[in-house]
């Protein structure tokens, strides 16, 4: 099943790697450098699913799952964070601020693509 | 290059971010330092570091992952207010920083680097954290690296003669789990591709429709699930639910896998989409729209910029050719096609010079380079010194960048060795303690400046003079002028080292940076004061691909000679040349004495003339002072020229440095004005005199 992502991520490497991990199999791959840009791709875009990380500049991946959430148009769409911190506390929060789950990095290409298809149903 | 790899594409990337990663680390740890910074400076300083953590995970580099782990751990207890920024944590951050970038070259260029390297700095570093008894101290890294593996080849129902489990699952969502984005239907389809699944529902607290509440949940279900995997699985795919709903999951019986299908499926239940209905249609919350956008940046590869470069340049010449052939064609100057030549001249120069730009990068990764040699020179000579740095925003060619690294890494190890003075002498002279170095860059006419100075105790021109003559380079009974000794720095096999320090001395003088400033057509002068300090001036052509220079006619050749070595033209005449002894001819100007070199019989295109009157002489002034006269036919103009580089198919004649393609499609040679001293010395001609000594 093919699947519109959008990769919030200000590592340039994190991008081309989750590209690299998810065009293969035929996912459209959108991204944005950080969270004020992610909910600026949004308004032109509606992806399957959001991958966001948790540290970037301007807007962290919490404010920008907060924003996501509390706008309507994607209020149901699935959000994966991807997280180097495995921390209990850190996916209750992510969790807490409306994330549908986390992937850990760095990602396993076949774990993360599951994942996607997963809570894309 | 094509497309091969693309993991080597995105490792080469990986890399190059990195470079700018720890640019912005650099920029962060001097903004902390010079109190410059805001709240959010900490934590950009983290994010550098956390991401470069974060790609070299993905590559399984795992001696950097180590490091950039500890001092992440180390910024991150700074960035929550755990750990105060000292002048000493700074130093500490700073030497990281710049380990970092050792660790990430290594890795870069897949160069092995021992581990126990980093050792003292870890434990620094953790030192650090662990000074405010943190409990994270004793935690591992729990951050192992995974190198990536893109095989997507994987099926559970593939493994043969597995146990096949029967599997119970009840399953009742809470509102939360929802309001995460999860769905039920989703995990139902994860779970069925597991194996045989069976879903029923339960309905039973499903209110009438008029008493539905659209968001509430009504829903339960049981599941039943034959599949080869283990229950750990299965609890992986509810993993994101966790804590959202109530579950149970419970093995019921195992199987032969060949069983598998002969049982009756039920699938009689619905898996009703429970996704929360959108309530009323708000009005869409704009998103504040700020148009803060970072500048776009392309990523090009250098080769396409040069093959423009040279389209460029191609354009450059055959519009002048354009322009020779319709002057020739007796067009009038005033005729609408010679107006819209001049316009298209016009445009093609703004092209030109726009491409010139492409390939221009500011100062500032050199600079930051520089910076940490003043950190490194001072620490290993016991000194206390700061580099500031001014223009650092001053854009020059990448060419000329790459090749000022290494003049300017000596130029400014001297500075520091040499340059400045002891802490003790220094406050016995009543200056800070602290030395300074300035390195600063900025454009004049044209050209790129880039200035040295420190403000040490000047150049001691005692020893200097003494050094000079004790080897031989200027006579013992020479007097010399204060700016003719600074200049003697310059001099090939002239080293100050009486005590070679370890930095600075490494047998490379200033002569060697001398030549590689001249190689990059630059300038290089001195300028000193006793106590006051010493600095360096070095001027540098904005770009390597054009060239001014003056076409010169000799013996039927057109040459192209680099203006910036030519101080004046003269007319020889019977008053202004002198034969010193035979076939050695001076010429005198202000200054004194140069040799006259006949430029024709350098080259080899015919004899020397015996009598250079009225001939047209070329005065250059060549780095170090030396200056020389080259006799020449004609001037033709001076103009920019496109330098086409000799490859080695070519024989490399002395005296030539490149050519170039002229107005008319001739081609031209543009000389090397150092090489033809050499060349004519070593000829037998006179040896070229420094300028100001009076014959």
């Amino acid at each position: 099943m093919s699947l519109e992502i959008l990769a919030v991520d200000d590592s340039r490497t994190m991008r081309d790697m989750i590209r690299l991990a998810l065009e293969p199999v035929g996912f459209t791959v959108h991204t944005a450098d950080d969270g004020v840009h992610g909910t600026e791709v949004l308004e032109d875009i509606d992806p399957d699913v959001i991958i966001t990380d948790i540290n970037m500049p301007r807007m962290d991946g919490f404010g920008f799952i907060d924003a996501v959430r509390d706008g309507n148009r994607h209020r149901t769409t699935p959000i994966l964070v991807l997280t180097t911190e495995a921390a209990p506390e850190m996916k209750m929060r992510a969790r807490s601020a409306g994330a549908t789950g986390w992937i850990v990095k760095p990602f396993d290409p076949t774990k993360l693509v599951k994942a996607l298809q997963m809570v894309a149903g | 290059m094509t497309a091969s790899d693309p993991l080597a594409d995105i490792r080469a990337s990986f890399f190059v971010e990195c470079e700018e990663l720890l640019e912005a680390l650099q920029d962060g740890l001097y903004a902390l330092e010079h109190g410059t910074g805001d709240g959010e400076t900490i934590h950009v300083v983290f994010r550098a570091v956390h991401s470069i953590k974060g790609g070299a995970g993905a590559f399984g580099l795992e001696h950097l992952v180590q490091f950039t782990h500890q001092y992440e751990t180390a910024l991150d207890a700074v960035r929550s207010d755990r750990l105060a920024v000292t002048p000493d944590l700074l130093k500490l951050f700073f030497r990281a920083a710049d380990h970092l970038s050792d660790i990430i070259r290594s890795a870069r260029e897949e160069q092995p680097f021992a581990t126990s390297i980093s050792a003292p700095l870890l434990s620094e570093l953790t030192a650090r954290v662990s000074l405010e008894a943190n409990q994270e101290a004793a935690e591992d890294i729990d951050f192992a690296p995974i190198a990536v593996n893109l095989d997507f080849s994987e099926d559970p129902l593939s493994a043969k003669g597995a146990q096949l489990n029967h599997f119970q699952i009840s399953f009742t969502p809470e509102p939360e789990l929802f309001d995460t984005g999860n769905d039920v239907p989703h995990i139902f389809a994860a779970l069925a591709d597991l194996g045989e699944l069976d879903v029923q529902c339960d309905t039973s607290r499903l209110p009438t429709l008029h008493q539905l509440a659209p968001e509430a949940v009504y829903l339960s279900w049981s599941l039943s699930l034959a599949t080869v995997v283990e229950e750990a699985e299965i609890a992986s795919i509810f993993e994101f639910v966790e804590g959202l709903c109530e579950l149970d999951i419970s093995l019921r019986v195992t199987s032969d896998a060949n069983a598998l299908g002969s049982e009756p499926v039920t699938s009689d239940a619905m898996t009703p989409s429970t996704e929360p209905v959108d309530a009323e249609p708000q009005s869409n919350p704009q998103q504040s729209h700020r148009d803060t956008r970072q500048q776009t940046v392309v990523r090009v590869d250098i080769e396409r910029v040069e093959r423009l470069v040279n389209l460029v340049g191609e354009l450059v010449i055959n519009q002048a050719m354009l322009s020779q052939s319709m002057q020739s064609a007796g067009i009038s100057p005033h005729s609408e096609a010679m107006n819209g030549l001049e316009e298209f001249q016009r445009l093609t120069r703004d092209i030109q010079d726009s491409v010139m730009m492409i390939r221009a990068q500011p100062v500032k990764s050199l600079f930051q380079r520089m910076s940490r040699i003043v950190r490194e020179t001072s620490a290993s000579v016991s000194k206390d010194v700061r580099l500031i740095t001014d223009g650092e925003t001053t854009e020059v060619d990448k060419t000329v960048i790459e090749r000022l690294a290494d003049p300017l890494t000596h130029m400014i190890r001297n500075a520091v060795d040499h340059g400045i003075e002891t802490p003790a002498t220094r406050l016995a002279h009543g200056k800070p303690e602290q030395g300074e170095v300035r390195l600063s860059a900025s454009h004049r006419s044209g050209r790129v400046v880039i200035d040295v100075s420190d403000d040490g105790g000047g150049i001691d021109r005692d020893r200097v003079l003494r050094t000079a003559k004790d080897k031989g380079l200027v006579p013992p009974d020479a007097n010399l002028a204060d700016t003719e000794i600074d200049n003697l720095l310059f001099m090939p096999g002239f080293s100050t080292a009486s005590n070679l320090s370890d930095l600075s001395g490494r047998g490379v003088g200033m002569d060697v940076v001398r030549t590689a400033i001249h190689a990059l057509g630059g300038r290089i002068t001195i300028n000193s004061e006793p106590r006051q300090g010493t600095s360096f001036s070095i001027s540098l052509p904005l770009t390597l691909a054009v060239l001014d220079g003056m076409v010169v006619d000799v013996s039927g050749e057109t040459l192209v000679v680099p203006l910036n070595v030519v101080s004046e033209t003269l007319t020889l005449t019977e008053n202004n040349i002198e034969m010193v002894s035979p076939g050695h001819w001076v010429v005198r100007n202000r200054n004194g004495f140069l040799p006259l070199l006949d430029l024709s019989a350098v080259l080899g295109y015919r004899a020397e003339r015996a009598d250079f009157t009225d001939r047209i002489a070329l005065l250059l002034t060549l780095e170090d002072d030396v200056g020389v006269a080259l006799v020449v036919d004609e001037i033709h103009d001076q103009r920019q020229v496109v330098i086409k580089g000799l490859d080695d198919s070519f024989y490399r004649a002395p005296g030539i440095a490149a050519a170039t393609i002229l107005g008319d499609g001739q081609i031209a040679l543009i000389l090397d004005p150092a090489d033809i001293v050499a060349h004519a010395c070593s000829l037998g001609a006179h040896p070229p005199a420094h300028h100001r000594m009076e014959a």
